[in-house]
């Protein structure tokens, strides 16, 4: 237990405290949030995903130190697997598909989490293997440019052979089905009418409970300390006998495996894929979302994931309103305003906040910032 | 413990080394001097793995390896720390002991994210070991410290531990008394003769005379990337060769001026 709530590591009453209220207030949120409409449970089932994927790019950017702009191509994979193997498009493109599996291809959940995790986790690798010698600012380019290359092949996969149906995507894609319960359908749960949005989101809720706790296992082994050793000096760390091409290799591969999951879930849940939801813009929002939070540090990630994806829908929302009332007229379409924003917001905490919004705590002990050596310091000795 | 022949490397038209060897036998303190720019570190570098040498035979505690590789020099064991300390500076004292721990231990990513019972009794054991290492070379009061604001010789100590981590056969060390003052010096001196008496076997680049006479068992030096002399310390400091190589030729005892 100590090891998920370390400020309460010597009391476990309040931690299982703390559990019980997160637990019944992120259950609740969507009946409480569902009041103002469908939409806004939604966007917080996006945000789920997205804090899936910006998790799993922690693992790569954050544990490893390994700059990676082109994470969205995982999800991509992800997506487009759950996107083939559970819609009619490979049947009805494909005769000899269509004999094999007459009543047309659909898969478990059981089968479509592992095999995205272990498809995203090969793409990982073969990002991973060429990039190896890279750091910085040339890493940074070539994930890019692996990124792009991904969104091009889902975009003209659709000649000579039809694959991926190229830029019209995807469509008639069915949804997540657990145990015979479709989450498309509403539920009867004791009576109460349980919206399909509000599966969708209880589900991904537990996924990103999964991913909380492998993340937190992950940091806190000799595999964590490895990355964060190749973080800190990667020649050190080879002269400590870390086989520093398999460790990076594998920040790659389990960084992919949540994309790859969270590819899929997204998939089912839009019922419909295209490659312009993979564009390099994505990579980049998920990558603000790791640095805005708190870079390497799991809650920060978790706030700043949060943020970055309700934000542009309660501009959506509020946008048009207020200009309406303000001025009569709508004078900044929401989208532009948005990138405006996010730009703004950039600029500001990069300024003041420069390791995000929720840093990690200083690790260990810094004597010089307890003695108050530091900035506290310097304070002090203004005011006096 | 181990035998190094004939290592040739050359850095363009500069031939770092000449045909180097050494020999070193187990629980040895083995010294290895020179001048600066002696070829010292570049030998030192390429026993660990971290330069490729041209041509040169590698045997360690009667295996043959191959410097190919850092981190698998590390494996056969051989543990080394550096001129310049390279620790991981934002990590606690007591985490850079652990990851010394890294190439003796197995869990692997599976065994981290179901955190298998193997895996936790191996971690505490990592810990328990750390935590050892670090009383051993008496910085276990520092343990959750940040390693970057460790005083300069506690860094030093913390290096050793770090390397002694590894369980190595032989341990490394790139001048280890640079920028240390005298009790510092003495400190280390005697961390150095427990770890031999422990039978780690050392070697040892050094630039202080005093230090190295004192404590290495044998020595060799090197000048302009060629064996001048090897022996105990003793005779190594009145050969005529060194003396020259240190102090110029005008310095070396008469008698010798003519040779």
């Amino acid at each position: 237990m100590n090891l998920y709530f370390p400020k309460w590591r010597d009391n476990p009453v309040a931690a299982f405290i703390a559990t019980f209220v997160v637990a019944a207030v992120l259950i609740a949120l969507p009946f409480v949030v569902g009041q103002l409409g469908n939409a806004w449970v939604r966007a917080l089932a996006f945000a789920l995903l997205y804090v899936m994927l910006a998790l799993g790019l922690n693992i790569v950017v954050g544990f490893a130190g390994l700059l990676d702009l082109g994470y969205i191509a995982f999800y991509a994979v992800g997506a487009y697997m759950y996107a083939l193997l559970a819609s009619p498009h490979l049947t009805s493109t494909f005769p000899a598909i269509a004999a094999m599996f007459p009543d047309g291809l659909h898969n478990s959940i059981w089968m479509v989490i592992p095999l995205g995790a272990a498809l995203a986790a090969l793409f990982g690798i073969m990002l991973g293997a060429p990039v190896l010698r890279l750091r910085g600012d040339y890493l940074a380019i070539v994930t890019l440019g692996f990124g792009e290359i991904i969104r091009i092949f889902m975009n003209n996969l659709n000649a000579p052979v039809n694959i991926t149906n190229g830029p019209q995507g995807i469509t008639l894609i069915d949804p997540i089905t657990i145990g015979g319960v479709s989450l498309a359908k509403p539920v009867q749960v004791f009576g109460l009418t349980v919206p399909s949005v509000y599966l969708y989101y209880y589900f991904f809720l537990l996924l990103v409970i999964v991913t909380i706790v492998v993340c937190i296992n992950l940091q806190n082994s000799r595999l964590g300390r490895a990355w964060m050793a190749i973080r800190e000096d990667d020649l050190a760390a080879k002269a400590m006998g870390i086989n520093v091409r398999n460790v990076k290799l594998l920040a790659f591969a389990l960084g992919a495996t949540f994309g790859g999951v969270a590819g899929a879930m997204f998939a089912a849940f839009q019922g419909f894929v295209s490659p312009e939801s993979f564009s390099l813009m994505e990579s980049i929002i998920v990558l603000a979302m790791v640095v805005l939070g708190g870079i390497g540090h799991i809650p920060g990630v978790i706030l700043g994931a949060v943020l970055l994806a309700v934000f542009p829908e309660v501009l959506r929302h509020t946008v048009v309103p207020v200009q309406q009332a303000l001025f009569g007229k709508v004078l900044i379409d929401a989208e532009v305003l948005r990138m405006l924003l996010y730009g703004l917001a950039m600029v500001l905490i990069m300024l003041y906040r420069p390791k995000g919004l929720w840093p990690a705590p200083d690790h260990g002990i810094n004597p010089s910032e307890r003695m108050g050596g530091g900035k506290g310091g310097k304070a002090a000795a203004a005011g006096a | 413990m181990l035998k190094v022949q004939g290592v040739n490397k050359r850095f363009g038209g500069l031939q770092a080394l000449s045909n180097v060897g050494i020999e070193i036998e187990r629980s040895q303190i083995y010294g290895l001097i020179g001048p600066n720019g002696a070829g010292k570190t570049t030998f030192f570098n390429v026993i660990t793995g971290l330069y490729t040498p041209d041509s040169g035979s590698f045997e360690l505690a009667g295996k043959t390896y191959s410097p190919s590789e850092v981190w698998k020099v590390a494996q056969a064991g051989i543990a080394r720390t550096f001129q310049n300390i390279r620790l991981f500076p934002e990590m606690t004292a007591l985490e850079n002991v652990m990851v010394g721990r890294h190439v003796r231990t197995r869990a692997g990513a599976l065994g981290a994210v179901l955190r298998l019972p193997s895996q936790r009794r191996e971690e505490a054991q990592i810990k328990a070991r750390a935590i050892e290492l670090l009383e051993y070379v008496g910085i276990r009061k520092y343990a959750d410290y940040q390693a970057r604001t460790l005083a300069y010789g506690d860094q030093r100590r913390l290096e050793i531990a770090r390397a002694l981590a590894t369980e190595p056969k032989l341990l490394a060390l790139d001048e280890p008394a640079a920028g240390m003052n005298a009790t510092e010096k003495l400190g280390l001196r005697k961390l150095l003769e427990s770890i031999q008496a422990d039978g780690v076997t050392i070697l040892l680049i050094e630039h202080d005379v005093k230090l190295v006479m004192g404590l290495c068992n044998r020595v060799t030096v090197l000048d302009y990337g060629k064996v001048i002399a090897m022996g105990a310390p003793a005779e190594v400091q009145s050969n005529p060769a060194v003396i020259e190589a240190y102090l110029g030729a005008a310095h070396a005892p008469k008698g010798t001026e003519a040779a």
